[in-house]
């Protein structure tokens, strides 16, 4: 069942849910983030109405600057505005930034210790048509390996807004990620979003509240816009008597590794979930941590060590293996790995 | 800035020189650095540290000081000897460079050591993050001006261009680059590895104001920084000429100094001839 206590969208399993793509979450959390500091500013490579700039960029014109098609530009005069006491935001596709200019990021951002945001945009292979080179799926795993940097994947355009406005609010390196096709709102205004708090939005069985809820047979993980396929799927298995737990890490790092060990140690069975390689992403670092605290048998939904192509986000989610029924398949070998 | 008076002169040559022995002593006492671009920014630091800067070395954090962004961060001998001797940290502490624990990171660190204000090394990225310097002193309207110190070998890397333009659209005029024009990178002789030339052109078809100096000429250079301060319309950059290894005989000119280490007995050479150069200083003074 929907946890409760996570306040989500009651129409959430409608035919007709409302959708949004993340990234217009991200162009209104700007536009509040910059409502709320004067110092934050917003930098874009040539890509502001597809990123969501655009809002920004017009209430604050004297705040937005375009750099034109220039990533490691963008990452490294935001570097020089972010040790100036300016909190910048820098947009642009994730293959691009923070994928081209991932050395300007680790040392001018992180290591500099600047107070720079970069939003990575189109993430994930649901961009569709444009094919691999424009599909991101390694950006998690390479700012996960950076030190001091923060991860956040939020799930929709309302957690993406939240993200947006929290990573304004607390000072240091950070990471957003976006993807640009419509996805279910899946939470409310109420829903509780702590960055670094991993938050359970399905429930095993007929328990009531994440502590009273009964033992799961499987732990599903997700991040970004596929967690509600992962919700689909526990609600699928549930009618099959199989009780599932769903949590929803919009913080990939931090990890809230309490709640996923936890969990994990209830359910004795996992599965990640994301849009994203399944090497060094979510699946990596919920391994990571499980194999240290709580070592559990873990199937990984996710790209398998392969590029994308061109395709509908349908279709293409249905070939690498990332709907509501392959997710039901990896959890049932999940738990037949249990010992 | 004081006047060049024939007394400044020669102790801006002075303190010029005892960089340079700095520079010897401490990259030959960390067994590994990078020598001939340091040695010849030397007059450069100088002039930047002791006459050019508005700075407070108590005051590090001075909202108002005067920024000044290495980008080659490899010749950072020279740079931490200048910040030392300025007073940002004691002088004895240059000996520490490149060892465990050391504040003097083998390539510079900020927040590791008062004075450096933004990490450098991987080469190009300086003049894009001195440009958001530059742009944020104008969001806040603030008068301090900012210096980057850029390499020539330097200037093969793509982001340096994309800085080039970006401070040519922004008419950032509170920012002044030097170059180091020294001709040589770790593979030879710039020309040879990756031509420049014309360099001034390029900054010019950037939309840069260009002024060429001899970089080992304290009053070229106060003057460039001058003419650089008065410019309100463009940023401006600076090609200093340079002799690689400058102030030491057998070093100058030869592009395998730009990272080779000592062997024994060489560092004591340099630092003889150094010395003997300090006692002409002295005496033409």
């Amino acid at each position: 069942m929907l946890n409760p206590d996570a306040k989500l969208n009651p129409h959430l399993f409608d035919d007709d849910v409302a959708q949004a793509p993340t990234r217009n979450g991200y162009g209104e959390g700007l536009v509040a983030a910059g409502d709320a500091n004067p110092n934050v500013v917003a930098l874009c490579a040539d890509l502001t109405e597809s990123t969501r700039v655009e809002a920004f960029a017009k209430k604050f014109p004297e705040r937005f600057f375009e750099l034109g098609v220039a990533e490691q530009n963008m990452a490294t005069v935001a570097a020089g505005l972010g040790t100036s006491g300016k909190v910048p935001f820098i947009s642009s596709y994730a293959t691009f930034s923070p994928g081209r200019n991932w050395e300007q990021i680790r040392t001018t951002i992180a290591y500099n210790d600047a107070n720079v945001k970069v939003a990575g945009h189109h993430a994930g292979i649901s961009v569709g048509p444009d094919g691999a080179t424009h599909q991101a799926t390694e950006d998690i795993a390479i700012m996960r390996a950076m030190p001091r940097m923060r991860v956040h994947v939020p799930c929709d355009a309302i957690e993406a807004r939240k993200a947006t406005i929290a990573a304004a609010q607390t000072w240091g390196p950070a990471y957003l990620r976006f993807q640009r096709e419509k996805t279910p709102i899946m939470t409310t205004e109420e829903t509780p979003y702590v960055p670094g708090k991993a938050e359970v939005f399905w429930l095993p069985g007929n328990g009531s509240g994440a502590r009273g809820a009964k033992k799961p047979d499987v732990l599903i993980v997700g991040c970004g816009g596929l967690v509600f396929h992962a919700l689909l799927a526990a609600r699928t298995l549930e009618e099959e008597k199989i009780s599932a737990a769903v949590l929803n890490v919009h913080t990939v790092k931090p990890l809230d590794e309490k709640t996923i060990v936890e969990w994990a140690k209830k359910a004795g069975a996992v599965v990640t979930v994301e849009e994203h390689q399944i090497v060094g992403g979510l699946g990596g670092a919920v391994a990571e941590t499980l194999a240290a605290h709580a070592p559990t048998p873990i199937e990984f939904i996710g790209m398998h060590d392969t590029f994308g192509e061109s395709g509908a986000p349908d279709e293409l989610l249905k070939k690498y293996g990332m709907m509501p029924k392959d997710i039901i398949m990896a959890a049932k070998k999940a738990i037949r790995r249990k010992q | 800035m004081e006047s060049l008076t024939a007394q400044k002169l020669e102790s801006l040559a002075l303190m010029a020189n005892r960089l340079r022995e700095d520079v010897i002593t401490m990259v030959s006492r960390a067994g590994s650095g990078h020598i001939a671009g340091a040695l010849d920014m030397a007059d450069i630091f100088t002039a930047m540290y002791f006459h050019i800067l508005n700075h407070d070395p108590k005051r590090p954090d001075w909202p108002d000081r005067d920024r000044l962004v290495l980008s080659n961060g490899h010749i950072c001998p020279v740079y931490y000897a200048a910040l030392a001797h300025a007073g940002y940290f004691p002088v004895k502490e240059l000996e520490t460079l490149r060892r465990l624990g050391s504040r003097l990171q083998g390539h510079p660190h900020r927040g590791a050591l008062p004075g450096v204000e933004t990490t450098s090394g991987p080469l190009g990225s300086g003049l894009s993050q001195a440009s958001g310097i530059a742009l944020a002193a104008r969001l806040e309207g603030k008068r301090y001006q900012v210096y980057c110190l850029t390499s020539d070998g330097e200037l093969g890397e793509g982001n340096y261009w994309e800085a080039a333009m970006f401070a040519g659209k922004n008419r950032l005029s509170n920012l002044t680059v030097f170059v180091d024009r020294n001709n040589i990178q770790i593979d030879g002789f710039t020309e040879q590895v990756m031509p420049l030339e014309p360099l001034a052109e390029k900054y010019r078809a950037f939309n840069w104001h260009v002024l060429e100096i001899d970089g080992h000429n304290f009053e070229e250079i106060a003057a460039a920084a001058a003419e650089a301060k008065a410019i309100h319309e463009q940023p401006t950059v600076v090609i200093a000429h340079t002799i690689p290894g400058k102030g030491v005989d057998f070093m100058e000119n030869d592009y395998l100094w730009h990272s080779k280490p000592f062997k024994p007995g060489e560092a004591e050479k340099a630092l003889k001839e150094l010395r003997s150069l300090k006692g002409k200083i002295i005496a033409e003074g």
